[in-house]
This record gives C-alpha cells, structure tokens and sequence, in this order.
C-alpha cells in the first residue's frame, strides 16, 4: 500500500516535470502512465509493488470526477447562453469519434486476421 | 428555516461532511446502477444530480465544496499514472497493434475536431465558443491549454470536457453495440479517444483489456489534438 502509492507519487512527480521540460502541451499524469509502463516494462520496479494500488484506484476513477462535474453549476449561466450549440455539437462529435476510432481499429484488425488465413 | 441553515451551514461546509457526503452519494448511485442497470443512472450523474441542488439549498459556494474535496479531484492524477500499470498487465494483446492504434487515434481526433467545430458554427456558436469546444475529447489540462492557446475560455474547456466525458461515458457503450463492434481494442481505444478519463472509467467496466486500451487512447489522444488543433483554427 505504501510502497505502491509512493511508486505512483513517485512517476506523477517525474511526469510532470517532464511536462514542464517540452513545454506542457502533454499533462504529467499521461507522461507518468508512459513512464511507469516504461518502468515495469524494463523490470526497473516489480509489478507487485504497484498492483494493488494501481488497481483499486484505476477501478474507481468515476469518482474523482464528482468535484469538477458538480463544477458545470458554476457555467450553467455561460453554457445555457448557446445550449443548443453545444449540446448538439458535443453529442454529434462524441459519436463520430467513437465510431470513428472503434471501426479503423476493427478494420485493421479484421484485414490482418484475413492476411494470416491466406499466408495459411 | 434560513436560521437554522445559518446554524448548521459551518458543519456542512466542513471537509468531513462535503466528503462523507461525496462518498455517500456516490454509493448510493452505485446501488441505483446495480440495482435498475439503467445505463442513464451512472453513479457520477446520480451524484451531481442529488449534490448541486444540496449546495444550492444549503448556500455553500461551489469553491467551498471544492475546496473541502480537492483531495478527490487530486487523485484524477495519480488514477491516470496507475493506468500505466494496467497497461503493462495488457502489453501483450497490443502487440503488433501499434499502427492501427495510432492510426485510428488519429483518424479520430481529426474527426473529433472537426465535427465538434463546424456543428457549433452551423448552430450559430462564435469563435471564442468553438476555441473552448475543439479540444473536448482530451483530459482537462490539455484541453484548458488548448482553449486557451487558441483564444477559448479554460473553464469553459474544462466544462465541456466534463460534458464530453459525461456524454461519451454514457452512449459509448451503447454505440459500441449498436455498430457492432467485436475487438475489445477498438471498444477501449474509441472509449478513451472521444471520452478521456471518464470513458476509461467506463471501459474499465467492460473489461481490464478495454479500460488499459482507453487509458492509452487518453494519451494518445491528447498528442494527437495538441498538435492537430492550430491547423483547426482555420475553420473557427
């Protein structure tokens, strides 16, 4: 438990100093995930050190959003203004991005799975 | 009435009861899902929906609330970093994927970008609205440099990125389906790709494959927008 969150602390902190190195345009806690993959990855720390914590907080993340999502009260004024713009706009893009990405994927996936049978 | 919450207000505003009561909503909104399995009812709208008209009641500012549970918005940090250790159990199902992730990744975020913006201004929104808009699909720090990069209000990135991962979180899965998609890859990567953390939280849901993928799509994702976003200003 200890070792564990000391671990992650650890990588967020060598993430985000990083971030400040190439001038913030990728957050510390994205540059700390790569970092700790790259670290267990080369075996520089254990996988069991971090396991527990890593998967009981992974599991509940949805709850770490409660304070900036109760946050949109504050812009209910801002968004209200131009509601039907952003709703539409938000709902039209989401969809197109998630069946964008899920199909490219699956196409790939698919056109590999058919080389494999031919080669057979 | 207004006396009493005179009264009872310094308690309430106390770190204590605002997280208890984050906890304790949160709960219950777990207990609802399982219960009704009705998608609409994920625990985090369950929570927002029972806690903002509690602070609104009560007359507890918003700063207040998030003050006294920064803690919980201070793990998104750390919950992100852990991914990378989820990802490392999954290594071996992305093997021989990296082009294809990368590939659908970007793919998605030009149409991510592109879409969000052009129905905002069909829909008559002004520059300064399709600036915060653009970067919706990414986690709150990159999109707040974003916006604000390119003439758009951060916390109206940071509303909207909510608003997406809200969104996302709840028809993903649903869309999944109904396209029918197969690949547990291309389920978590679309997940994290248009929803960031919040749809990780739900891919994670759907499997430890799903929500590794998401966790990386989040990543991905960010790099891919940061650095597609000054070419979409052309379009505002």
């Amino acid at each position: 438990m200890i070792r564990g969150s000391f671990y992650i602390l650890l990588f967020y902190f060598l993430g985000e100093m990083l971030s400040k190195l190439i001038g913030g345009f990728v957050p510390g806690s994205v540059l700390g995930m790569v970092l700790l993959f790259l670290a267990l990855y080369f075996k520089v720390i254990k996988p069991e050190s971090v396991k527990d914590v890593a998967t009981s907080i992974t599991k509940n993340m949805a709850v770490f959003f409660v304070p900036a999502g109760v946050g949109l009260m504050v812009y209910a004024e801002l968004v209200s203004k131009s509601l039907a713009a952003i709703l539409v706009a938000i709902a039209g893009s989401t969809i197109l991005t998630i069946i964008t990405v899920a199909l490219v994927q699956e196409n790939f996936e698919k056109r590999r799975a058919k080389n494999k049978e031919l080669q057979k | 009435m207004n006396d009493f919450l005179n009264t009872v207000r310094p308690y309430l505003s106390t770190e204590i009861f605002l997280l208890a009561l984050v906890l304790g909503v949160f709960y219950l909104g777990i207990i609802i899902y399982q219960k009704t399995k009705i998608t609409l009812l994920q625990p985090l709208l369950t929570a927002m929906v029972i806690i903002i008209p509690f602070l609104i009641f009560t007359g507890i500012d918003y700063q207040t609330f998030y003050q006294n549970t920064r803690i919980l918005n201070f793990m998104l940090g750390p919950s992100v970093v852990a991914l990378g250790y989820v990802l490392y159990e999954q290594i071996g199902h992305i093997k021989g994927n990296v082009i294809s992730i990368l590939t659908a990744v970007f793919t998605g975020s030009v149409v991510g970008i592109v879409s969000v913006v052009l129905l905002a201004k069909l829909f008559g929104a002004d520059k300064i609205l399709m600036a915060s808009l653009a970067p919706k699909s990414v986690t709150t720090p990159i999109a707040i440099s974003l916006a604000e990069k390119t003439g758009g209000v951060p916390a109206l990135a940071a509303a909207f990125v909510v608003l997406c991962g809200i969104f996302g979180g709840l028809v993903g899965p649903i869309v999944l389906r109904r396209i029918g998609v197969k690949s547990k890859i291309a389920k978590g990567l679309a997940m994290g790709s248009a929803s960031h953390a919040l749809g990780t939280a739900r891919a994670m849901e759907m499997g430890a494959l799903e929500g590794a993928i998401s966790g990386l799509a989040i990543g991905i994702m960010g790099i891919m927008t940061a650095l597609l976003i000054p070419f979409a200003e052309n379009l505002f």
